[in-house]
Protein backbone atom coordinates (compact mmCIF):
# COMPACT_ATOMS: atom_id res chain seq x y z
CA UNK A 1 0.00 0.00 0.00
CA UNK A 2 2.45 2.26 0.79
CA UNK A 3 4.57 1.18 -1.90
CA UNK A 4 2.06 2.48 -4.51
CA UNK A 5 1.38 5.36 -2.99
CA UNK A 6 5.51 6.10 -2.92
CA UNK A 7 5.07 4.88 -6.72
CA UNK A 8 2.35 7.20 -7.24
CA UNK A 9 3.84 10.41 -5.29
CA UNK A 10 6.95 9.73 -7.56
CA UNK A 11 5.19 9.58 -11.27
CA UNK A 12 2.74 12.66 -9.81
CA UNK A 13 6.44 14.30 -9.58
CA UNK A 14 7.29 13.87 -12.95
CA UNK A 15 4.88 16.45 -14.12
CA UNK A 16 7.95 19.15 -13.23
CA UNK A 17 10.43 17.53 -15.36
CA UNK A 18 12.14 18.02 -18.43
CA UNK A 19 9.95 16.61 -21.38
CA UNK A 20 12.18 13.92 -23.84
CA UNK A 21 9.93 14.43 -27.07
CA UNK A 22 11.75 16.46 -29.54
CA UNK A 23 9.08 17.77 -31.29
CA UNK A 24 10.24 17.11 -34.96
CA UNK A 25 8.82 19.06 -37.72
CA UNK A 26 8.72 22.24 -35.75
CA UNK A 27 12.20 20.98 -33.71
CA UNK A 28 15.02 19.12 -35.81
CA UNK A 29 16.66 16.13 -33.82
CA UNK A 30 20.68 16.59 -33.94
CA UNK A 31 21.78 13.75 -36.46
CA UNK A 32 25.40 12.71 -35.77
CA UNK A 33 27.61 13.28 -39.04
CA UNK A 34 27.83 9.28 -39.27
CA UNK A 35 24.55 8.48 -39.52
CA UNK A 36 23.56 6.28 -42.37
CA UNK A 37 20.97 8.37 -44.81
CA UNK A 38 19.99 9.73 -47.58
CA UNK A 39 23.22 7.99 -50.51
CA UNK A 40 25.21 10.65 -52.62
CA UNK A 41 27.77 10.33 -55.64
CA UNK A 42 30.21 13.24 -54.16
CA UNK A 43 33.03 14.68 -57.01
CA UNK A 44 36.49 14.92 -56.00
CA UNK A 45 38.71 18.42 -55.64
CA UNK A 46 38.85 19.11 -59.02
CA UNK A 47 35.10 18.86 -59.85
CA UNK A 48 34.92 15.61 -61.72
CA UNK A 49 32.52 12.38 -60.21
CA UNK A 50 35.07 10.24 -58.20
CA UNK A 51 32.59 7.53 -59.32
CA UNK A 52 34.94 5.10 -61.36
CA UNK A 53 31.97 2.52 -62.41
CA UNK A 54 33.78 -0.48 -60.68
CA UNK A 55 31.06 -1.81 -59.38
CA UNK A 56 31.26 -2.94 -56.42
CA UNK A 57 28.81 -0.86 -54.38
CA UNK A 58 26.48 -3.21 -56.71
CA UNK A 59 28.13 -5.90 -55.55
CA UNK A 60 28.41 -5.53 -51.96
CA UNK A 61 24.73 -4.17 -52.06
CA UNK A 62 22.73 -6.92 -50.01
CA UNK A 63 19.55 -5.87 -51.52
CA UNK A 64 20.59 -5.10 -54.06
CA UNK A 65 19.36 -1.59 -55.06
CA UNK A 66 22.00 0.10 -56.95
CA UNK A 67 22.50 -0.50 -60.64
CA UNK A 68 24.65 1.00 -62.99
CA UNK A 69 26.61 0.86 -66.38
CA UNK A 70 30.34 1.59 -66.93
CA UNK A 71 31.76 3.64 -69.79
CA UNK A 72 34.85 5.67 -70.99
CA UNK A 73 35.58 9.19 -72.10
CA UNK A 74 37.91 9.60 -74.50
CA UNK A 75 41.14 9.83 -72.33
CA UNK A 76 40.29 6.64 -70.90
CA UNK A 77 38.76 7.87 -67.66
CA UNK A 78 35.91 5.34 -66.52
CA UNK A 79 32.56 6.56 -65.33
CA UNK A 80 29.27 5.88 -65.43
CA UNK A 81 26.90 6.27 -67.92
CA UNK A 82 23.65 5.75 -65.30
CA UNK A 83 23.64 5.30 -62.08
CA UNK A 84 20.59 3.98 -60.21
CA UNK A 85 19.75 3.56 -56.48
CA UNK A 86 16.06 2.50 -55.71
CA UNK A 87 15.45 3.61 -52.46
CA UNK A 88 12.46 2.05 -51.68
CA UNK A 89 14.71 -1.09 -51.36
CA UNK A 90 17.79 0.40 -49.52
CA UNK A 91 18.25 -0.95 -46.38
CA UNK A 92 20.77 2.19 -45.98
CA UNK A 93 23.54 -0.51 -44.42
CA UNK A 94 26.33 1.51 -45.73
CA UNK A 95 27.91 -1.63 -47.37
CA UNK A 96 28.45 0.33 -50.80
CA UNK A 97 30.30 3.21 -48.76
CA UNK A 98 32.62 0.70 -47.23
CA UNK A 99 33.26 -1.37 -50.61
CA UNK A 100 33.58 1.78 -52.60
CA UNK A 101 37.38 2.33 -53.22
CA UNK A 102 37.39 5.71 -54.48
CA UNK A 103 35.01 7.40 -51.73
CA UNK A 104 32.60 8.18 -54.41
CA UNK A 105 29.26 7.00 -52.96
CA UNK A 106 28.51 8.31 -49.32
CA UNK A 107 25.73 7.96 -46.66
CA UNK A 108 24.80 11.30 -45.56
CA UNK A 109 22.66 12.70 -42.33
CA UNK A 110 19.22 13.09 -44.60
CA UNK A 111 16.56 10.52 -43.52
CA UNK A 112 13.56 13.14 -44.72
CA UNK A 113 12.92 11.12 -47.90
CA UNK A 114 9.12 10.37 -47.64
CA UNK A 115 7.12 10.38 -51.08
CA UNK A 116 3.49 9.84 -52.06
CA UNK A 117 4.86 7.98 -55.55
CA UNK A 118 6.59 4.59 -55.19
CA UNK A 119 8.37 5.54 -58.02
CA UNK A 120 9.95 8.68 -57.07
CA UNK A 121 12.04 6.50 -54.87
CA UNK A 122 14.00 5.61 -57.47
CA UNK A 123 17.02 8.25 -57.93
CA UNK A 124 18.96 8.32 -60.92
CA UNK A 125 22.26 9.92 -61.45
CA UNK A 126 21.65 13.58 -61.76
CA UNK A 127 19.85 13.17 -58.29
CA UNK A 128 22.50 11.42 -56.93
CA UNK A 129 25.66 13.28 -57.85
CA UNK A 130 26.34 16.35 -55.76
CA UNK A 131 28.70 19.38 -56.47
CA UNK A 132 31.13 18.79 -53.33
CA UNK A 133 33.22 16.48 -52.04
CA UNK A 134 31.31 14.99 -48.94
CA UNK A 135 33.19 13.89 -46.24
CA UNK A 136 36.38 13.66 -47.59
CA UNK A 137 37.35 16.90 -48.92
CA UNK A 138 41.17 16.50 -50.23
CA UNK A 139 40.73 12.78 -51.89
CA UNK A 140 41.41 12.90 -55.14
CA UNK A 141 41.73 8.93 -56.41
CA UNK A 142 43.69 9.68 -59.87
CA UNK A 143 45.83 11.63 -58.30
CA UNK A 144 47.13 8.91 -56.20
CA UNK A 145 46.73 6.35 -58.90
CA UNK A 146 49.27 5.13 -61.29
CA UNK A 147 46.88 5.67 -64.31
CA UNK A 148 47.67 8.18 -67.07
CA UNK A 149 44.38 10.45 -67.70
CA UNK A 150 43.86 13.31 -69.40
CA UNK A 151 45.96 16.40 -67.08
CA UNK A 152 48.10 13.82 -65.45
CA UNK A 153 50.72 11.85 -67.60
CA UNK A 154 52.31 8.63 -66.07
CA UNK A 155 54.70 9.30 -63.20
CA UNK A 156 52.67 12.78 -62.02
CA UNK A 157 50.62 11.28 -59.55
CA UNK A 158 52.12 11.84 -55.65
CA UNK A 159 54.81 10.05 -54.54
CA UNK A 160 55.33 8.23 -57.88
CA UNK A 161 58.65 8.54 -59.42
CA UNK A 162 58.71 9.01 -63.04
CA UNK A 163 59.04 5.69 -65.34
CA UNK A 164 62.12 4.73 -66.15
CA UNK A 165 62.57 4.33 -69.81
CA UNK A 166 64.90 0.92 -70.05
CA UNK A 167 65.79 1.32 -73.02
CA UNK A 168 68.07 4.29 -72.20
CA UNK A 169 69.58 1.60 -69.47
CA UNK A 170 71.20 -0.88 -72.09
CA UNK A 171 74.93 -0.55 -72.72
CA UNK B 1 -39.59 28.48 -17.22
CA UNK B 2 -41.79 25.68 -16.64
CA UNK B 3 -41.16 22.84 -14.56
CA UNK B 4 -40.96 20.43 -17.59
CA UNK B 5 -39.01 22.53 -19.86
CA UNK B 6 -36.66 22.60 -16.58
CA UNK B 7 -36.90 19.17 -17.24
CA UNK B 8 -35.85 18.54 -20.45
CA UNK B 9 -33.36 20.78 -20.37
CA UNK B 10 -31.67 19.40 -17.14
CA UNK B 11 -31.91 15.51 -18.82
CA UNK B 12 -30.64 17.25 -22.91
CA UNK B 13 -27.80 19.45 -20.73
CA UNK B 14 -26.31 16.68 -18.84
CA UNK B 15 -25.85 14.36 -21.39
CA UNK B 16 -24.21 16.33 -24.11
CA UNK B 17 -22.29 17.90 -21.10
CA UNK B 18 -21.66 14.03 -20.29
CA UNK B 19 -21.11 12.98 -23.46
CA UNK B 20 -18.76 16.23 -24.26
CA UNK B 21 -17.09 15.30 -21.03
CA UNK B 22 -16.18 11.78 -21.49
CA UNK B 23 -15.23 12.76 -25.77
CA UNK B 24 -12.71 15.53 -23.98
CA UNK B 25 -11.87 12.83 -21.38
CA UNK B 26 -9.74 10.93 -24.31
CA UNK B 27 -7.73 13.87 -25.27
CA UNK B 28 -7.25 14.76 -20.98
CA UNK B 29 -6.26 11.35 -20.27
CA UNK B 30 -3.45 10.92 -22.85
CA UNK B 31 -2.34 14.38 -22.27
CA UNK B 32 -2.05 13.64 -18.94
CA UNK B 33 -0.45 10.05 -19.49
CA UNK B 34 2.59 12.25 -21.37
CA UNK B 35 2.84 14.72 -18.87
CA UNK B 36 3.80 11.95 -15.93
CA UNK B 37 5.93 9.98 -18.90
CA UNK B 38 8.10 13.12 -19.49
CA UNK B 39 5.93 13.28 -23.18
CA UNK B 40 3.85 15.71 -24.11
CA UNK B 41 0.88 13.30 -25.51
CA UNK B 42 -1.53 14.76 -28.70
CA UNK B 43 -0.60 18.32 -28.98
CA UNK B 44 -1.16 18.49 -32.96
CA UNK B 45 -4.13 19.18 -33.79
CA UNK B 46 -5.89 22.82 -32.76
CA UNK B 47 -5.16 24.49 -29.70
CA UNK B 48 -2.99 22.17 -27.27
CA UNK B 49 -4.21 19.21 -29.32
CA UNK B 50 -8.09 19.58 -28.34
CA UNK B 51 -9.14 18.80 -31.74
CA UNK B 52 -7.60 15.40 -31.07
CA UNK B 53 -11.19 14.20 -30.37
CA UNK B 54 -12.64 15.51 -33.57
CA UNK B 55 -10.35 13.79 -35.55
CA UNK B 56 -10.59 10.66 -33.30
CA UNK B 57 -14.57 10.94 -33.79
CA UNK B 58 -14.17 11.38 -37.25
CA UNK B 59 -11.57 8.21 -37.84
CA UNK B 60 -14.02 6.43 -35.47
CA UNK B 61 -17.66 7.16 -37.59
CA UNK B 62 -16.22 6.05 -40.93
CA UNK B 63 -13.97 3.10 -40.03
CA UNK B 64 -15.30 0.01 -41.39
CA UNK B 65 -18.19 -1.70 -38.55
CA UNK B 66 -17.17 -5.30 -39.33
CA UNK B 67 -19.01 -7.84 -37.85
CA UNK B 68 -17.78 -11.45 -37.81
CA UNK B 69 -18.81 -14.09 -39.65
CA UNK B 70 -18.42 -16.31 -36.80
CA UNK B 71 -20.15 -14.04 -34.17
CA UNK B 72 -23.27 -14.18 -32.50
CA UNK B 73 -24.95 -11.17 -34.18
CA UNK B 74 -27.69 -9.78 -32.30
CA UNK B 75 -25.58 -10.07 -29.19
CA UNK B 76 -22.41 -8.74 -30.59
CA UNK B 77 -24.43 -5.44 -31.31
CA UNK B 78 -26.21 -5.41 -28.30
CA UNK B 79 -23.69 -5.59 -25.72
CA UNK B 80 -21.61 -2.04 -26.46
CA UNK B 81 -25.62 -0.16 -26.07
CA UNK B 82 -25.70 -1.92 -22.53
CA UNK B 83 -22.61 -0.38 -20.83
CA UNK B 84 -23.51 2.85 -22.85
CA UNK B 85 -26.85 2.72 -21.49
CA UNK B 86 -26.48 2.02 -17.84
CA UNK B 87 -23.84 4.52 -17.61
CA UNK B 88 -25.95 7.53 -19.12
CA UNK B 89 -29.03 5.81 -17.04
CA UNK B 90 -27.05 6.02 -13.28
CA UNK B 91 -26.19 9.32 -14.48
CA UNK B 92 -29.90 9.77 -13.57
CA UNK B 93 -29.78 10.11 -9.75
CA UNK B 94 -26.33 11.89 -9.37
CA UNK B 95 -26.74 15.63 -7.89
CA UNK B 96 -24.88 17.66 -9.77
CA UNK B 97 -26.45 21.25 -8.14
CA UNK B 98 -29.08 22.04 -6.00
CA UNK B 99 -32.04 22.07 -9.38
CA UNK B 100 -29.21 20.39 -11.05
CA UNK B 101 -29.95 16.81 -11.54
CA UNK B 102 -32.22 14.42 -13.48
CA UNK B 103 -34.50 12.42 -11.25
CA UNK B 104 -34.32 12.40 -7.39
CA UNK B 105 -35.10 8.80 -6.21
CA UNK B 106 -35.03 7.99 -2.54
CA UNK B 107 -33.13 5.31 -3.42
CA UNK B 108 -30.98 6.72 -5.64
CA UNK B 109 -27.75 5.10 -4.03
CA UNK B 110 -29.47 1.48 -4.53
CA UNK B 111 -29.86 3.05 -8.36
CA UNK B 112 -26.49 3.49 -9.02
CA UNK B 113 -25.16 0.09 -7.98
CA UNK B 114 -27.73 -1.04 -9.50
CA UNK B 115 -26.90 0.26 -12.99
CA UNK B 116 -23.39 0.26 -12.43
CA UNK B 117 -23.67 -3.92 -11.49
CA UNK B 118 -25.84 -4.40 -14.83
CA UNK B 119 -22.83 -2.82 -17.24
CA UNK B 120 -20.64 -6.13 -16.34
CA UNK B 121 -23.10 -7.70 -18.93
CA UNK B 122 -21.78 -5.74 -21.33
CA UNK B 123 -18.51 -7.02 -20.92
CA UNK B 124 -19.37 -10.58 -20.30
CA UNK B 125 -21.79 -10.56 -23.65
CA UNK B 126 -19.66 -8.81 -25.72
CA UNK B 127 -16.77 -11.19 -24.45
CA UNK B 128 -18.84 -14.15 -25.18
CA UNK B 129 -20.66 -13.15 -28.84
CA UNK B 130 -17.12 -11.97 -29.76
CA UNK B 131 -16.60 -16.21 -30.54
CA UNK B 132 -12.36 -15.12 -29.89
CA UNK B 133 -10.89 -16.96 -27.07
CA UNK B 134 -9.28 -13.64 -26.20
CA UNK B 135 -12.24 -11.42 -26.15
CA UNK B 136 -13.96 -14.83 -23.92
CA UNK B 137 -11.09 -14.59 -21.31
CA UNK B 138 -11.72 -11.06 -21.33
CA UNK B 139 -15.34 -11.64 -20.28
CA UNK B 140 -14.20 -14.16 -17.72
CA UNK B 141 -11.94 -11.95 -16.45
CA UNK B 142 -15.10 -9.43 -16.11
CA UNK B 143 -16.35 -11.67 -14.22
CA UNK B 144 -14.55 -12.88 -11.94
CA UNK B 145 -13.97 -9.20 -10.89
CA UNK B 146 -17.18 -8.21 -10.94
CA UNK B 147 -17.51 -10.91 -8.45
CA UNK B 148 -14.42 -9.83 -6.50
CA UNK B 149 -15.34 -6.12 -6.45
CA UNK B 150 -19.39 -5.87 -6.06
CA UNK B 151 -19.71 -7.52 -2.56
CA UNK B 152 -17.16 -5.16 -1.03
CA UNK B 153 -18.11 -2.18 -2.93
CA UNK B 154 -22.04 -1.96 -1.72
CA UNK B 155 -20.81 -2.31 2.05
CA UNK B 156 -18.45 0.36 2.12
CA UNK B 157 -21.47 2.67 1.28
CA UNK B 158 -23.29 1.60 3.53
CA UNK B 159 -21.21 3.54 6.53
CA UNK B 160 -21.98 6.58 4.64
CA UNK B 161 -26.00 5.56 4.49
CA UNK B 162 -25.80 5.06 7.96
CA UNK B 163 -24.55 8.88 8.84
CA UNK B 164 -26.60 10.78 6.63
CA UNK B 165 -29.63 7.90 7.58
CA UNK B 166 -30.91 7.79 3.78
CA UNK B 167 -30.78 6.41 0.30
CA UNK B 168 -31.31 9.56 -1.33
CA UNK B 169 -28.04 11.37 -2.52
CA UNK B 170 -28.81 14.72 -2.36
CA UNK B 171 -29.90 13.80 1.53
CA UNK B 172 -26.36 12.11 1.38
CA UNK B 173 -24.96 16.04 0.15
CA UNK B 174 -26.86 17.74 2.84
CA UNK B 175 -25.66 15.72 5.76
CA UNK B 176 -22.20 16.37 5.01
CA UNK B 177 -22.42 20.78 5.47
CA UNK B 178 -20.52 20.33 8.73
CA UNK B 179 -18.35 17.39 7.86
CA UNK B 180 -17.04 15.88 4.63
CA UNK B 181 -17.73 11.46 5.18
CA UNK B 182 -14.25 11.60 3.80
CA UNK B 183 -12.85 11.79 7.55
CA UNK B 184 -15.61 9.78 9.59
CA UNK B 185 -15.59 6.96 6.69
CA UNK B 186 -11.90 7.47 5.91
CA UNK B 187 -11.83 3.22 5.52
CA UNK B 188 -15.20 3.42 3.22
CA UNK B 189 -13.25 5.73 0.94
CA UNK B 190 -10.43 3.91 0.55
CA UNK B 191 -12.45 0.54 -0.20
CA UNK B 192 -15.10 2.03 -2.28
CA UNK B 193 -11.86 4.46 -4.22
CA UNK B 194 -10.30 0.18 -4.71
CA UNK B 195 -13.93 -0.81 -5.82
CA UNK B 196 -14.68 2.16 -8.69
CA UNK B 197 -11.48 1.53 -10.04
CA UNK B 198 -12.50 -1.86 -10.79
CA UNK B 199 -16.07 -0.89 -11.61
CA UNK B 200 -14.90 1.56 -14.00
CA UNK B 201 -12.70 -0.95 -15.35
CA UNK B 202 -9.85 0.87 -15.28
CA UNK B 203 -5.68 0.63 -15.12
CA UNK B 204 -4.78 -1.28 -12.73
CA UNK B 205 -8.01 -3.29 -12.31
CA UNK B 206 -8.21 -3.32 -16.16
CA UNK B 207 -8.30 -6.89 -16.42
CA UNK B 208 -10.91 -7.80 -18.77
CA UNK B 209 -9.15 -5.83 -21.19
CA UNK B 210 -5.89 -6.31 -20.59
CA UNK B 211 -4.29 -5.19 -23.93
CA UNK B 212 -0.99 -6.49 -23.40
CA UNK B 213 -1.94 -9.92 -22.32
CA UNK B 214 -5.66 -10.11 -24.30
CA UNK B 215 -5.07 -7.86 -27.43
CA UNK B 216 -8.08 -5.85 -26.16
CA UNK B 217 -10.04 -8.25 -23.82
CA UNK B 218 -13.21 -7.93 -24.85
CA UNK B 219 -13.11 -5.93 -27.33
CA UNK B 220 -11.02 -7.33 -29.43
CA UNK B 221 -13.51 -8.20 -32.33
CA UNK B 222 -15.10 -4.78 -32.04
CA UNK B 223 -14.20 -1.96 -34.93
CA UNK B 224 -16.27 1.38 -35.42
CA UNK B 225 -18.66 3.01 -33.67
CA UNK B 226 -19.63 -0.39 -31.74
CA UNK B 227 -16.16 -0.40 -30.25
CA UNK B 228 -16.79 3.89 -29.74
CA UNK B 229 -19.61 2.64 -27.69
CA UNK B 230 -17.45 0.98 -25.17
CA UNK B 231 -15.19 3.69 -25.74
CA UNK B 232 -17.60 6.13 -24.56
CA UNK B 233 -19.22 3.18 -21.85
CA UNK B 234 -15.54 3.93 -20.30
CA UNK B 235 -15.06 7.56 -19.92
CA UNK B 236 -18.29 7.87 -18.84
CA UNK B 237 -17.64 5.19 -16.07
CA UNK B 238 -14.65 6.90 -14.74
CA UNK B 239 -16.75 10.47 -14.58
CA UNK B 240 -19.84 8.47 -13.25
CA UNK B 241 -17.38 6.93 -10.50
CA UNK B 242 -15.89 10.34 -9.40
CA UNK B 243 -19.14 12.06 -9.32
CA UNK B 244 -20.33 9.15 -6.77
CA UNK B 245 -17.48 9.53 -5.03
CA UNK B 246 -17.57 13.33 -4.87
CA UNK B 247 -21.04 13.14 -3.82
CA UNK B 248 -20.74 10.50 -1.34
CA UNK B 249 -17.60 11.47 0.38
CA UNK B 250 -16.11 14.98 -0.38
CA UNK B 251 -19.44 17.04 0.08
CA UNK B 252 -20.99 16.98 -3.85
CA UNK B 253 -21.67 21.02 -4.72
CA UNK B 254 -21.46 22.23 -1.48
CA UNK B 255 -17.85 24.53 -0.45
CA UNK B 256 -17.41 27.82 -0.08
CA UNK B 257 -17.12 31.45 -2.67
CA UNK B 258 -17.70 29.21 -6.02
CA UNK B 259 -20.76 28.50 -6.93
CA UNK B 260 -22.32 24.69 -6.50
CA UNK B 261 -21.78 23.05 -10.06
CA UNK B 262 -18.11 25.33 -10.16
CA UNK B 263 -17.29 22.90 -6.88
CA UNK B 264 -19.24 20.07 -8.17
CA UNK B 265 -16.74 19.95 -11.45
CA UNK B 266 -13.44 20.98 -9.73
CA UNK B 267 -14.06 18.26 -7.52
CA UNK B 268 -14.96 15.59 -10.37
CA UNK B 269 -12.24 16.55 -12.15
CA UNK B 270 -9.70 16.29 -9.38
CA UNK B 271 -10.64 12.85 -8.58
CA UNK B 272 -10.52 11.80 -12.49
CA UNK B 273 -6.98 13.29 -12.26
CA UNK B 274 -6.46 10.76 -9.45
CA UNK B 275 -8.19 7.93 -11.32
CA UNK B 276 -5.71 9.03 -14.89
CA UNK B 277 -2.33 8.87 -12.08
CA UNK B 278 -3.55 5.50 -10.87
CA UNK B 279 -3.26 4.14 -14.86
CA UNK B 280 0.08 6.43 -15.54
CA UNK B 281 1.97 4.56 -11.94
CA UNK B 282 0.07 1.18 -10.68
CA UNK B 283 1.01 -2.29 -12.66
CA UNK B 284 -2.22 -4.77 -12.94
CA UNK B 285 -2.47 -7.42 -10.13
CA UNK B 286 -3.60 -10.87 -11.37
CA UNK B 287 -7.08 -11.95 -11.10
CA UNK B 288 -6.66 -14.18 -8.75
CA UNK B 289 -4.82 -11.30 -6.25
CA UNK B 290 -7.29 -9.40 -7.04
CA UNK B 291 -9.88 -11.59 -5.83
CA UNK B 292 -7.83 -12.11 -2.63
CA UNK B 293 -7.28 -9.27 -2.23
CA UNK B 294 -11.10 -8.54 -2.46
CA UNK B 295 -12.30 -11.36 -0.12
CA UNK B 296 -9.49 -11.28 1.94
CA UNK B 297 -8.79 -7.84 2.81
CA UNK B 298 -11.59 -5.16 0.93
CA UNK B 299 -14.20 -7.37 2.40
CA UNK B 300 -12.95 -7.68 6.11
CA UNK B 301 -12.05 -3.69 6.26
CA UNK B 302 -15.71 -3.02 4.94
CA UNK B 303 -17.38 -4.93 7.62
CA UNK B 304 -15.19 -3.70 10.11
CA UNK B 305 -15.91 -0.36 9.31
CA UNK B 306 -19.63 -0.74 9.28
CA UNK B 307 -19.71 -2.41 12.70
CA UNK B 308 -17.65 0.87 13.77
CA UNK B 309 -19.52 3.24 11.97
CA UNK B 310 -23.02 1.44 13.37
CA UNK B 311 -21.75 1.32 17.08
CA UNK B 312 -20.30 4.75 17.34
CA UNK B 313 -23.75 5.97 15.59
CA UNK B 314 -25.68 3.71 18.29
CA UNK B 315 -23.54 5.29 21.22
CA UNK B 316 -24.34 8.99 19.69
CA UNK B 317 -27.84 8.82 19.03
CA UNK B 318 -28.60 7.25 22.85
Amino acid sequence: MWNSLKTMWIIFLHMFRRRETIQYPDEKPFIPPRWRGRIILSRDPDGEERCVACYLCAAACPVDCIALQATEDEHGRRYPSFFRINFSRCIFCGFCEEACPTDAIQLTPDFEMGEYDRKNLVYEKEDLLIDGTGKYPDYNFYRVAGLAIKGKNKGDAENETPPVDLHSLLP
Amino acid sequence: MSELARNWSNVIGILIVVFGFAALLSWIERRLLGVWQDRYGPNRVGPFGVLQIVADAIKLLTKEDWIPPFADKAVFVLAPAVIAVTTLLAFAVVPIAPGIGVVDLNIGLLFFLAMSSLGVYSIVLGGWASNNKYSLLGGFRAAAQMLSYEVFMGLSLMGVVMLAGSFNLRDIVHAQENLWFCIPQILGLATFTVAGIAEARRLPFDLPEAENELVAGFHTEYSGMKFGLFFIGEYVGIILVSAMMVTLFFGGWLGPLLPPLMWFLLKTSVVIGFFILLRASLPRPRYDQLMAYGWKVMLPLTLVNLLVTGAIVLALES
